[in-house]
């Protein structure tokens, strides 16, 4: 069943994307936002730490530690992952998976290795993506640092590089859509799931119920993942869920879920 | 309600298993894997992730302790709930990254899931690992599984699943291109595919359900 992942930004251990000042959904806080999105459906949640110093980030660990213990769905967490001892704590703290991007770009190993040490199922590779006329492979590059350094690595070639060296799944997440609501990069995303057998979660363009759909019908992408849409409220995981099984794709509809989309 | 005990041997999320239990319920947990504990004990949970390979080498590796599990389990019938990895350590083989003898609770064997073999259907790729929610179809009723309703969903990860040949053991499966063992139990013993400590819900009915297992 098609997983849907909202994704918390967490900076210095606050959420950042869509923060109002109204009431507590939208204060900001990391652990009433995981709760909220666990009562209303999430399959999964994804926090990413932008965290720029390094004593922020280990409160990071707190707040992976604060939600596991209060919810009970899988908890990827990323942003500023290094070494294998930043799996081993994040994964102590309660995380189930750990993504990596930047550092895995630059040391590849970290992959391979850290597969190996705690099992392929946690370790995701987030890719950031972007359309690159220079690029006559696929046509699009990986982007690491946040998104500003371009990385002469090919999306796609470096996806299955991921897989070959034991990850589990890849992020992907196309720059070109992000935050412009306009769908996802079916193109990209279309390129990598006929790359590689490993599930992947389609990140980037959401902005309406319809471009959940349209990605959830490529093969391979087994999770859609959304942020200000849903920090926003401009939709509810409930109101996605039901429209995406009335549209025929199957999803986890639980009674929280039921109850509100009963009149 | 007696004292739970979590093993601890290297492998495994040992911190949400713990937690989900106590949320389901559970007063005293012990975390370890030292002998004396264990069979003081008063049910016995095997968390487990990564290979099969690895896993049965670091049970093994700890002094006195498959040789405890097995008093426990099989000679005394304490209850036993093996989760992912640690369900599959309990069939006879298994076949990751070469072959591995497991532990011979169950018969059958662990094998690669295969979700496109029948599957002609471009448009219908399966990827493994099989990472998601999933459907627990019951093929037959067991306390671990009461108040669980037919169709529930539940959490997996996994490359490899158990093929267990005895239909007298095989409670529960989901389909994943194939029907694909869920829940594997005899006697004392339930083993576990999917994540109950990650399966909302229903997965603390399901380790309410085996903390108040008498069997």
């Amino acid at each position: 069943m098609p997983r849907i992942i909202p994704c918390l930004d967490v900076k210095e251990g606050r959420v950042v994307k869509g923060v109002g000042f109204k009431n507590l959904r939208e204060a900001g806080d990391p652990v009433e936002l995981a709760k909220l999105y666990d009562q209303q459906g999430a399959d999964e949640l994804v926090f990413l730490d932008i965290t720029a110093t390094i004593e922020a980030r280990a409160a990071m660990a707190d707040i992976v530690y604060a939600v596991a213990g209060q919810v009970f769905i899988p908890l990827t967490v990323g942003g500023g992952v290094r070494s294998e001892n930043d799996v081993q704590k994040l994964l102590s703290a309660g995380a189930d998976k750990i993504s990596v991007n930047s550092a895995a770009i630059q040391n590849p190993m970290l992959i391979s290795n850290a597969a190996k040490r705690f099992g392929a199922q946690c370790i995701t590779l987030a890719i950031d993506a972007k359309k690159d006329s220079r690029n006559n492979q696929s046509g699009f590059s990986v982007y690491s640092h946040g998104g500003t350094r371009h990385s002469g690595l090919d999306a796609i070639a470096w996806a299955k590089e991921a897989q070959e060296r034991g990850a589990g799944e890849i992020l992907a997440t196309s720059m070109d859509r992000d935050g412009k609501k306009n769908g996802f990069d079916l193109p990209l995303l279309t390129k990598i799931a006929q790359a590689v057998d490993i599930p992947i979660i389609a990140s980037g363009g959401a902005g309406e119920m319809e471009h959940f759909k349209d990605v959830l019908k490529i093969p391979s992408i087994t999770g859609a993942l959304a942020a200000s849409l849903f920090h926003y409220r401009e939709m509810s995981i409930a109101q996605l869920k039901t429209y995406l099984q009335e549209q025929g794709i199957s999803m986890r509809i639980t009674e929280e879920i039921s109850q509100h989309s009963c009149p | 309600m007696g004292e739970t005990a979590i093993i601890d041997y290297g492998s495994g999320n040992i911190r949400s298993v713990a937690r989900a239990l106590e949320a389901a319920g559970a007063r005293e947990i012990y975390i370890g894997a030292e002998p004396k504990r264990l069979q003081k004990a008063d049910r016995l949970v095997l968390p487990g992730v990564g290979a099969l390979g690895s896993c049965l080498e670091k049970l093994r590796a700890q002094q006195g302790l498959l040789e405890t599990l097995e008093a426990c389990v099989l000679e005394k019938g304490k209850p036993f709930l093996g989760i992912c990895v640690g369900m599959q350590v309990m069939v006879e083989k298994g076949f990751e990254y070469g072959k591995q003898r497991a532990l011979g609770w169950f018969k059958g064997s662990v094998r690669r899931l295969n979700p496109n073999k029948l599957n002609s259907d471009k448009n219908a790729y399966l990827p493994v690992p099989h990472m998601g929610w999933n459907n627990l179809q019951q093929l037959q009723p067991h306390p671990l599984l009461q108040g669980v309703t037919e169709g529930e969903p539940v959490y997996f990860v996994h490359s490899f699943s158990v093929c267990e040949n005895n239909p007298a053991c095989a409670i529960a499966q989901v389909q994943y291109g194939a029907p694909t063992l869920a829940v594997l139990a005899k006697n004392s013993i339930v083993g576990v595919q999917f994540h109950p400590e990650k399966s909302q819900h229903t997965g603390q009915k399901i380790l309410a359900n085996f903390l108040a297992w008498r069997p």
